[in-house]
């Protein structure tokens, strides 16, 4: 056994464990921290294939951008657990048959004689100046290049969807715009008011305890 | 594992790497003690006061003291609090900081890791700092606490993207993921730094840094004055302490990247002066110093104008800026971005 595959062994152990716990997990903030370990340690399998650049996204995308907010939603709610494993012998044959189907095409890709490993040849280590971010930005921009522009056009449309169908303005929020407030000046604020300066009247002998209002 | 040949150059190399790994994390711990003694002086002196000056010459020892202090106390776990996760927290909190100094150079050789896309893994291994504020914010159990993770969560979200889109503009201008060809991209002199042609993305990225190392005016998620001290309002003692370090430890992070990316790194500001590490380390406490000032000047910000700041200024003037720089490449001033 190589240190390499010592280190394979061990991520992927981990990987399993990790994968296990997100569905049996009873706090569901639990079940989404052990979600993101699965997909750290992914990215380290990802990182012995050489596929720097990809393991390295999904740390920032995955890791970074979209479980924080996953959390976020998670810590939120008000699960009532006893409620959520109500329907668990209902759903059971429905999603037994699931998985057995998710099996069976697993099987198919890995078992067969034309998908197998020993069809596959195996990939040649590149030497140590080989720059994965650099060859796959070349392909994305040249080889594939339609349809990754199309990819970005349907994730935009997808924005612009999610934005429009969420953005509700209530009429009577009371909402500050900062734009208008950080542009306020002290003209819209204040008004300053000259007059002349009263005489004090020298006729009139002001009573005791009336004031010079 | 009885047929387990032990390699033992792959022992040798791991044993190597954890000794220069003690190497730069030993200074590190120490600067970030030494960074809290100068921002204590610092704003001792903006708002004329002398600061620490009891313990040791000077009060060069507080420090340590403040250090053996907080060793001493005892770390209290909030009874109704999720305890595993607690003490994950601070852990998480760190790990990162730390672990991002690995692709960190210091000078054109001095690197602990010289990765090819050491840039793409420092915003990576940065943007997981946010879980020990979540996970300590909601594993101990208290509103405070809770509200102070939920801030901290949505700034540092919104701030990573102005500051993605910042770095893609030096790595537009360097043409390489690598720190060390990003600093040898801009030697010749001061005039040659990526701060100049890549000024808005520049500013972009020093606030943008004050702001996801949740530091003044964007200290929201520890906001004294509304919510006690926010996300870590029930650690004591070292599992503060980390917290503290992590803090600390992220601000000399974001310093040295604004050095290395917009200030030329460890290259010296006129061609006729050597380059060396002490540029480095000037800049670096240049920008340092520049996040204590602002501490000592600006009042913090109300939560809605952050967001907007991040959202609608800072995110457009990156695009817009991209676009300008890509757009200048296709010209004869192209040189100019370079």
């Amino acid at each position: 056994m190589t240190y390499m595959t010592a280190i394979f062994y061990f991520f992927a152990a981990i990987l399993v464990f990790a994968g296990l716990r997100v569905i049996t997990a009873r706090n569901p903030v639990h079940a989404a921290l052990f979600l993101v370990l699965a997909f750290f340690t992914a990215a380290g399998l990802w990182m012995m294939l050489e596929a720097e650049f990809l393991a390295i996204t999904l740390v920032l995308v995955y890791v970074g951008a979209v479980m924080v907010l996953f959390l976020f939603v998670v810590m939120m709610l008000d699960i009532n657990l006893d409620k959520l494993r109500e329907g668990f012998w209902d759903y059971l044959p429905l999603a037994g048959f699931v998985s057995v189907l998710l099996m069976i095409e697993m099987a198919l890709i890995l078992g067969s004689r034309h998908f197998g490993l020993a069809v596959m040849s195996t990939p040649v280590p590149h030497p140590a100046g080989y720059s994965n971010t650099k060859e796959l930005g070349r392909l994305l921009y040249t080889d594939y290049v339609y349809a990754f522009e199309l990819a970005a056009v349907i994730l935009l449309v997808a924005i612009v969807a999610a934005i429009a169908l969420t953005l509700r303005r209530r009429k009577d929020s009371k909402y500050i715009d900062p734009a208008e407030q950080v542009k306020v000046k002290r003209n819209d604020r204040l008004r300053i008011v000259k007059m002349q300066a009263v005489k004090k009247q020298t006729e009139h002998k002001p009573e005791a305890g009336e004031t010079g209002a | 594992m009885g047929g387990m040949v032990l390699d033992w150059n792959a022992i040798q190399t791991v044993a190597w790497t954890l000794v220069k790994i003690m190497a730069l994390v030993v200074p590190l711990m120490l600067s970030v003690a030494y960074l809290t003694y100068w921002e204590r002086k610092i704003i001792g002196w903006m708002q004329v006061r002398i600061g620490p000056n009891r313990v040791g010459y000077l009060g060069l020892l507080q420090p340590i003291a403040d250090g053996l202090k907080l060793m001493m106390k005892e770390i209290i776990i909030p009874s109704g609090a999720s305890k595993g996760l607690f003490i994950l927290g601070p852990i998480l909190a760190i790990a990162p900081a730390l672990a991002a100094w690995a692709v960190i150079p210091f000078t054109d050789s001095l690197v602990l890791a010289n990765i090819d896309a050491g840039l793409l893994y420092v915003m990576a291994i940065t943007s997981m700092g946010v879980y020990g504020v979540i996970i300590a914010g909601w594993a101990s159990n208290s509103k405070y606490a809770f509200l102070g993770a939920m801030r901290s969560a949505a700034q540092i979200v919104s701030y990573e993207i102005a500051m993605g889109f910042a770095l893609v503009g030096v790595l537009m201008a360097s043409q390489s993921l690598n720190l060390i060809d990003i600093v040898q991209g801009q030697s010749g002199g001061f005039l040659h730094w990526y701060f100049l042609p890549l000024f808005p993305l520049f500013i972009v990225y020093l606030i943008s840094g004050v702001a996801e190392t949740n530091r003044a005016p964007f200290d929201v998620s520890e906001g004294e004055s509304e919510i006690v001290a926010g996300f870590h309002v029930e650690y004591s003692g070292m599992a503060f302490a980390v917290f503290f370090l992590a803090e600390y430890a992220n601000m000399i992070l974001i310093a040295a990247l604004t050095t290395l990316m917009f200030l030329g790194g460890w290259l010296s500001p006129f061609s006729f002066l050597p380059d060396g590490f002490i540029w480095w380390a000037l800049k670096v406490m240049f920008v340092l110093f520049l996040f204590l000032w602002f501490r000592a000047t600006f009042p913090r910000y109300r939560y809605d104008q952050i967001m907007r700041l991040g959202w609608k200024v800072f995110i457009p003037i990156t695009i817009v800026w991209i676009v300008v720089v890509g757009g200048m490449m296709q010209t004869p001033y192209g040189y100019l971005f370079h």
